[in-house]
């Protein structure tokens, strides 16, 4: 079957490349009139790559779900094979907030370093702060666009999309040129979902995309895991939900990596803090903190605090985000 | 008959020297003002008659041509009124023309022959000592301002006075000493009505003593404005050159107090964020100091910093890196010194509610992106301190008051003095640390100098010889978050 023709006409006419389109009369019109050697050799001058659902190399997991993509168009330094190792979802709201995206990099960073790969949207809020806790960690990412696979959107987060392409893959079903439109992110979600061992969501809304990418993971009996929210913050409504009807509840990157039967990789080799920035450390284990705060609660003056606390952020231990700092 | 005086045109800060010649001839009497001379130069026609009337002198009943020479040269203001009269009078012989040799002029003056200050006085006096004149008739408030530039004002309260001392029957009244102490009637206030906040406390000392520029960024109502009012508070008074320099301006821009001596405090402007490019960083068709210049050698307050036009914005970043603003005009260029400290708040969103764990943000992301883009990133790099303040708890607001102004500025006088005295170098362990932020946070080199920068002021806060990991590690601190920056 010539999944690339199909690919590229579905998109071409905005229809789900579904079987059903494969064995229509007028995709077999398209098919006859579609040069695929000449299409791959114009994708490759765009460093694109493709990879057909009947390669061998394609996902097993992806595969697997009800309504495969007849193939993924990649774009990145990384192999194909990438696609096939351990991975995690990492999903959540487009405006979440500080605590959110906070324990999305923080989680994504100790997923990486695991060496689990981390899979999310690209989008705003969580999606973004999973891709470069992913980063952070030194691990793989892979981003799936909603868009034409050339695109970077939203665009805020081309920069972004260039560092996950220099050390992951940033992959789609639809080929170059595909305007982003509404309902073309579900249909990416299943993608999302079905690239994952397990979908973790961080933050989300009572009605969210981020809910839609944990239903296709329930209906293709993969794992869902929650990290548990304030209950009257709205954006934790969500994921509250999910843990009521028995999501597994998430609080730190061992409870993933459990779930998907991955070893916990060493501690990260490196000292641990003394003197003025140990004591900073340990006035951040009641929450979050000011700096006027930890230099208070630490007995440091609020110089040595803010070098203490910097010296923390290097060593990956502390973030901050609107002027306040978290473990 | 003729007769010539001296006064000096102002473009820019620069004074220009302005031949005023008065000729006299038979025929219909008539007056006119000859030489690229704007309105309130050709109104001094009838202040200049009435004030002679009123004077109780003559009034020549001739044809009078007054020439502006050069004439090229664009002519603004009253302040030609003085030397006018004076060479009307000398021209008439009502005071012998060559005793106006080795005196320039200036002053407005009022129908009734007193004599009105205008701006610049200082300025005009030292284009006289520039002109090798050595005294300045100028009107009695101006006189203290005339004597700083070292010409001898003869500072006159009526046109009467100067006729009497250029016919040699009697000395104008010397001018009151200049009185420094009037500037300082408005203290700056002070750091001890600030509760909580150590951290800004910190930020602010650094800016007074490193000239550090300094963004301040948080939810409304947390202070950053208070805070920043707070940094000329702690500035020490400015040395002589400083001084000079400043009263000059402000003598330009007509800021000084009548009888003022040196200015001696920093200036602080806080413009609105509703002002034009030309009253911030200067312009207009004959080149007025803006409000960056009028801040020269003190403190420039933008205070919600987004809300300021784009074009002001960017414009700024010319005198941030030069320390003065050019303006080219059809009659030349004029340089206006603008070497500030710029002191800036902003909130984290349009709303305000980001930051605020009190409040929630309602903004959208495209808003959020737009409001960031206001910010270039060009103008971002020139902050050298950007803090984020989170909104204090209140048990902070209740706290007692710490260190006033008087307690920091010793320490601020004697970071300055030894930061003067030369660069000190980087220990080993901080260029270790320096190394690994720049891969690690990303840092660019602009921002690296940057760093490197505040760590020496820091250094030398501590009276430390030597830049140590701990001082980078502060300094690091200051970086500009991501939260503030577009496309984060």
């Amino acid at each position: 079957m010539n999944e690339l023709a199909l690919a590229v006409h579905a998109a071409a006419h905005d229809l789900h490349a579904s079987e059903r389109e494969a064995r229509s009369a007028r995709f077999a019109a398209f098919a006859a009139a579609f040069d695929a050697a000449a299409f791959v050799r114009t994708l490759e001058a765009q460093g694109i790559r493709w990879l057909a659902r009947s390669d061998p190399g394609f996902p097993p997991r992806l595969a697997a779900i009800h309504d495969p993509p007849p193939g993924l168009f990649l774009r990145g330094a990384a192999r194909p094979e990438l696609l096939s190792r351990a991975a995690v979802a990492v999903v959540g709201a487009r405006s979440c907030t500080d605590y959110g995206a906070h324990v999305a990099r923080r989680l994504a960073r100790e997923l990486a370093a695991a060496g689990v790969v981390v899979i999310s949207g690209l989008a705003r809020g969580v999606d973004g702060h999973a891709h470069r806790g992913a980063l952070d960690g030194g691990g793989a990412t892979v981003a799936v666009l909603g868009c034409g696979i050339d695109r970077d959107y939203p665009r805020a987060h081309a920069p972004l999309a260039a560092q996950i392409v220099a050390a992951g893959l940033v992959v789609s079903e639809y080929p170059p040129g595909v305007a982003p439109a509404p309902w073309r992110f579900p249909a990416r979600n299943r993608i999302v979902a079905g690239l994952a061992a397990a979908t973790l969501v961080v933050e989300a809304r009572e009605r969210s995309g981020a809910l839609i990418t944990a239903d296709l993971a329930l209906d293709e009996g993969r794992d869902v895991l929650a990290v548990p929210g304030e209950i009257t913050s709205a954006l934790s409504y969500g994921t509250n939900a999910l843990l009521r009807i028995g999501a597994v509840p998430v609080t730190r990157a061992e409870d993933v990596l459990e779930a998907i039967g991955v070893e916990p990789a060493s501690p990260p080799p490196g000292d641990p803090p003394t003197g003025a920035a140990a004591a900073a450390l340990a006035a951040l284990d009641g929450g979050a903190r000011t700096a006027d705060e930890v230099a208070r609660a630490a007995g440091l003056a609020p110089g040595e605090a803010a070098a203490a606390l910097t010296q923390l952020e290097l060593a990956g231990l502390v973030t901050a985000a609107a002027g306040i700092y978290r473990r | 008959m003729l007769a010539r005086t001296v006064t000096h045109a102002l473009f820019g800060l620069e004074p220009r020297r302005v031949e005023v010649e008065a000729h006299l001839q038979r025929g219909v009497p008539a007056f006119a003002i000859v030489g690229l001379a704007d309105r309130a130069c050709q109104e001094a026609k009838h202040r200049v008659r009435a004030g002679i009337a009123s004077a109780a002198l003559e009034w020549p009943l001739r044809r009078i041509t007054v020439n502006l020479a050069p004439a090229d040269l664009r002519k603004e203001g009253p302040g030609f009124d003085l030397p006018i009269a004076l060479a009307v009078l000398g021209a008439s012989r009502q005071l012998p023309p060559a005793s106006l040799d080795g005196h320039a002029a200036v002053g407005e003056l009022a129908l009734d022959g007193r004599v009105r200050p205008v701006p610049g006085a200082l300025a005009a006096a030292e284009g006289a000592r520039r002109s090798g004149l050595e005294r300045l008739v100028c009107p009695a408030e101006s006189g203290s301002e005339v004597a700083l530039a070292g010409v001898r004002p003869v500072a006159v309260r009526h046109l009467v006075e100067a006729v009497e001392y250029f016919r040699g029957e009697r000395d104008p009244p010397e001018p009151p000493r200049p009185d420094e102490a009037r500037r300082a009637e408005l203290p700056a206030p002070d750091l001890a009505d600030v509760r909580g906040q150590e951290r800004a406390r910190r930020a602010l000392e650094l800016a007074a003593a490193g000239g550090h520029n300094l963004l301040l960024a948080g939810p409304p109502g947390i202070g950053k404005t208070m805070l920043a009012r707070r940094l000329p508070g702690i500035l020490p008074p400015l040395d002589d050159a400083a001084a000079f320099e400043v009263t000059r301006i402000h003598s330009v821009a007509g800021l000084l107090p009548p009888r003022a001596g040196l200015v001696r405090t920093p200036p602080f402007r806080a413009p609105h964020h509703s002002a034009s490019t030309a009253a911030v960083v200067g312009g207009g068709p004959s080149p007025r100091p803006g409000e960056v210049t009028l801040a020269h050698r003190g403190v420039l307050l933008l205070d919600e910093l987004p809300e300021f036009s784009r074009p002001v914005l960017e414009a700024l970043r010319q005198p941030l890196e030069d320390g003065a603003v050019a303006v080219a005009r059809v009659g030349g260029r004029a340089v206006f010194p603008a070497r500030f400290t710029l002191v800036a708040t902003m909130n984290l969103c349009p709303c305000g509610g980001r930051g605020d764990p009190a409040a929630s943000c309602s903004c959208t992301p495209a808003q959020l992106d737009r409001y960031r883009d206001r910010l270039s990133r060009a103008l971002l790099d020139r902050f050298d301190l950007v803090l984020v303040l989170p909104r204090p708890r209140s048990h902070e607001l209740a706290s007692a008051p710490a260190e006033g102004s008087e307690a920091v500025r010793p320490r601020v006088t004697a970071a300055r003095a030894r930061l003067a005295s030369g660069a000190s170098p980087l220990d080993e362990s901080a260029a270790t640390l320096l190394a690994r932020a720049v891969d690690r946070l990303p840092l660019s080199g602009r921002g690296r100098a940057r760093v490197l920068r505040v760590a020496r002021t820091i250094a030398a806060l501590a009276c430390a010889d030597r830049v140590a990991a701990e001082h980078v590690a502060e300094a690091l601190s200051y970086r500009s978050p991501a939260e503030l920056r577009s496309a984060a």
